[in-house]
């Protein structure tokens, strides 16, 4: 299974370093939708500041939905499905290795939006041991619960509306924990803010095993 | 190439065996109850009207399709209850080409190879065999034409060396070279002990590779044809 | 006792015409007496509240409804998970029946929740953890049955809805949870519904409350499983009719 998993995350990953749409197209919708919330709430008026680790975690959730769509739609060309159903790979390393790969390209998107929140927002970044492990479990949950219902989703017509209606109500208790946590981060609070950690740290392992167990049958077409 | 597990008493158990194969394409019965048997080594021809059932014929044998009545046993494996176990040891060219277009030829064939749980060393070979070594090697796959990309699909099959051979229509797409690259690679397979079922709408070509020949039509077999030209093994399709 | 053989049996009769039967014949008249007698004590009999007047009625028949809401969602994940053990159509169907009419349930819970609150505090909405989670729980049903009404083949369907199903439970325990938190951390002072303390004819009327949702709930579910079933039931129909004629096609090409 882990075998096959690396497999799948090394491919996925070349993938997305020879097509670049990860750099090339949700990175920059990720800061346009950082830019836009700026024209809406007007910087001048203090409510940027306040909103900001909610809009930098909302900004994060779309561009994860874009990452996930992307991540099924490459498994979407003429007969790759049933290339994947023969090769004998275990479905729960297919599942772990794409998991894995949109992990690792949303690390690097919420990296580099931080920075852009940081100037763009003029925010003070402090709290950095929990703004960090809030990025790795947010991730990972992200990844995790978006892998599985993109399972759900793919291959159909509608994938398209399908994913958002089922991932953002599941991944909204991601958005709150995330935002407090931020929050307590910067605000210099940070005994506020693990107990956030820990709850998107089961989220994330109740996904890993749902995923785990359930890939292998949404795989199949009947 | 050989296949990776020949058994070793060659004819006696059949590869392929089916009676009264149902197999549901939703409420459509696209096999309405097959009755076909194939020894190890044959080459067979299926040849049949377009919608006769020759594509789903082949992804049931790949167990890719499950089979709601009938008996059906490949390589020893029940598609009724365990067709997933018969996968990694066929090999399936479809329609669809079963590759990632934004990667290269040399990608492709090398991450499927290694799916498959295959020596890495038999993705090279595959790849010169087809004639993809070279400039082609480098290429994305959606550059490629149809043909380059077939014959990718195909290094793909062959670097797996299964020991049931899937062809649904090989030869179309492909140039004479490769279409004589195709007649030569499954003489190869079949004389190493892997059995071969493939589809085509070129008879001249497949009647001579082919030692029987069976045609579908509404979802049954409705005939079978020895062709006497090839004398490896020898049971009648039914 | 409901049984599969006694809510099936009605059905595999050729070409019922409706999807009644003795059973919930009566459990329906039982079901409409329950409401009469709620009416009467919700309604008429019941006093009104100090703080909140009349309006503290609306929660007789909110309070329950949210809980059947989660009976439902419960159900829901037990069917999806017996159906992805023993692939049985039975459970998958009761996932479907009891996700829906939870469904159901949730949205009005959540305009008794909207008409509670405007007399009470002047406002339809407030984003206090229980209409929060209310909100969030149709959301979550919502794609469920979106995953139901899929165009694809009912295995393909009901594989990949008993995932979202056997989902939905933690899910929304989760998603209690994090507003549950989320509420108290700045909660000032407000009225959280279903506060009010509750005593003599009250308690009885919300009593009554939850029996006549319940009945209601229970009547509902095994009707719309029915008509699941029987939409099910015609897709496998005429396998043989169908067989005849693929086998035509082959004589008439040769």
């Amino acid at each position: 299974m882990l075998a096959d998993a690396w497999l799948i995350a090394l491919k996925d990953l070349k993938l997305e370093l020879r097509s670049r749409v990860a750099i090339n197209q949700v990175l920059p919708f990720a800061l346009l939708v950082l830019v836009l919330f700026a024209f809406a709430l007007d910087p001048d008026r203090g409510l940027l500041q306040k909103a900001t680790p909610g809009l930098y975690w909302i900004a994060v959730l779309f561009s994860g939905l874009l990452a996930m769509q992307r991540s099924f739609a490459v498994e979407s060309t003429d007969g790759v499905t049933d290339a994947l159903r023969l090769s004998g790979l275990a479905p729960s390393g297919i599942y772990l290795g794409k998991t894995l790969s949109v992990a690792v390209q949303l690390v690097v998107l919420e990296l580099l939006l931080g920075v852009g929140v940081a100037v763009l927002y003029g925010t003070p970044l402090a709290g950095w041991l929990l703004l960090l492990a809030t990025i790795g479990v947010a991730t990972a949950a992200i990844a995790t619960a978006g892998t599985l219902f993109g399972a759900v989703a793919s291959g159909l017509r509608v994938r398209e509306t399908l994913l958002p209606l089922l991932l953002l109500p599941v991944l909204a208790p991601v958005l709150i924990g995330a935002t407090r946590a931020f929050e307590a981060a910067l605000n210099g609070t940070p005994s506020e803010g693990w107990p956030w950690v820990g709850l998107m740290s089961v989220f994330s392992v109740m996904y890993v095993v749902a995923g785990i167990f359930g890939f292998g049958p949404l795989m199949e077409e009947s | 190439m050989e296949p990776a597990d020949p058994t070793s008493r060659p004819g006696t158990e059949p590869v392929v065996h089916l009676r009264g194969a149902v197999a549901l394409l939703g409420r459509f019965p696209a096999l309405a109850g097959v009755d076909l048997d194939v020894d190890r080594r044959q080459v067979l021809l299926l040849r049949g009207a377009n919608g006769a059932g020759k594509t789903t014929l082949l992804r049931a044998l790949a167990g890719l399709v499950p089979i709601s009545s009938g008996e059906a046993v490949v390589l020893g494996v029940d598609l009724r209850t365990d067709r997933a176990l018969v996968r990694p040891r066929v090999g399936l060219l479809a329609h669809g080409t079963g590759l990632y277009d934004e990667l290269t030829v040399a990608d492709n064939v090398r991450f499927w190879t290694r799916a498959a749980r295959a020596n890495v060393i038999d993705a090279e070979l595959a790849m010169s065999r087809l004639g993809l070594d070279g400039r082609l090697r480098n290429v994305t796959v959606g550059r490629l034409s149809t043909g380059q990309r077939r014959r990718t699909s195909l290094a793909c099959l062959i670097a797996r060396r299964p020991e049931l051979w899937l062809l649904d229509e090989p030869h179309a797409g492909l140039d004479k070279e490769g279409r004589d690259i195709v007649d030569e690679l499954v003489r190869d397979a079949a004389v190493a002990g892997a059995t071969i079922i493939l589809s085509s709408h070129d008879l001249d070509r497949s009647i001579d590779l082919a030692n029987e020949i069976v045609t579908l039509g509404g979802g049954v077999a409705l005939d079978s044809v020895s062709n006497s030209e090839d004398k490896a093994g020898g049971i009648d399709a039914r | 006792m409901i049984t599969e053989s006694a809510v099936t049996a009605k059905i595999s009769e050729n070409g019922p015409t409706s999807t009644g039967s003795r059973a919930t014949l009566i459990l329906g008249i039982v079901t409409v007496i329950a409401l009469g007698v709620l009416v009467l004590f919700g309604l008429i009999l019941s006093p009104a509240d100090q703080k909140q007047g009349d309006a503290v009625r609306i929660m007789y028949v909110h309070v329950p409804s949210a809980t059947l809401s989660y009976i439902g969602c419960l159900l829901a994940g037990v069917g999806s998970a017996v159906f992805l053990w023993r692939k049985s159509q039975w459970w998958d169907l009761v996932a479907y029946a009891g996700a829906e009419v939870a469904a159901l349930f949730t949205a009005f819970t959540l305009v008794t929740g909207m008409f509670w609150g405007r007399p009470t505090w002047g406002v339809f909405w407030v984003w206090d953890a229980r209409l929060t989670s209310s909100a969030m729980l149709m959301l979550l049903l919502l794609g469920y049955l979106a995953v139901r009404r899929l165009e694809a083949d009912y295995s393909v369907r009901a594989k990949r809805a008993a995932i979202v199903g056997l989902l939905l439970v933690p899910n929304v325990f989760i998603v209690r949870q994090s507003v549950q938190w989320w509420r108290t951390l700045h909660q000032t002072a407000t009225l959280q519904l279903g506060d009010t303390k509750l005593d003599g004819l009250m308690l009885f009327s919300l009593f009554t409350g939850f029996v006549a949702t319940a009945l209601a709930f229970v009547w509902m579910v095994i009707h719309r499983f029915r008509v699941a079933w029987l939409e099910e039931q015609v897709d496998t129909e005429g396998l043989d009719a169908a067989l005849v004629e693929r086998r035509a096609e082959g004589v008439a090409s040769t």
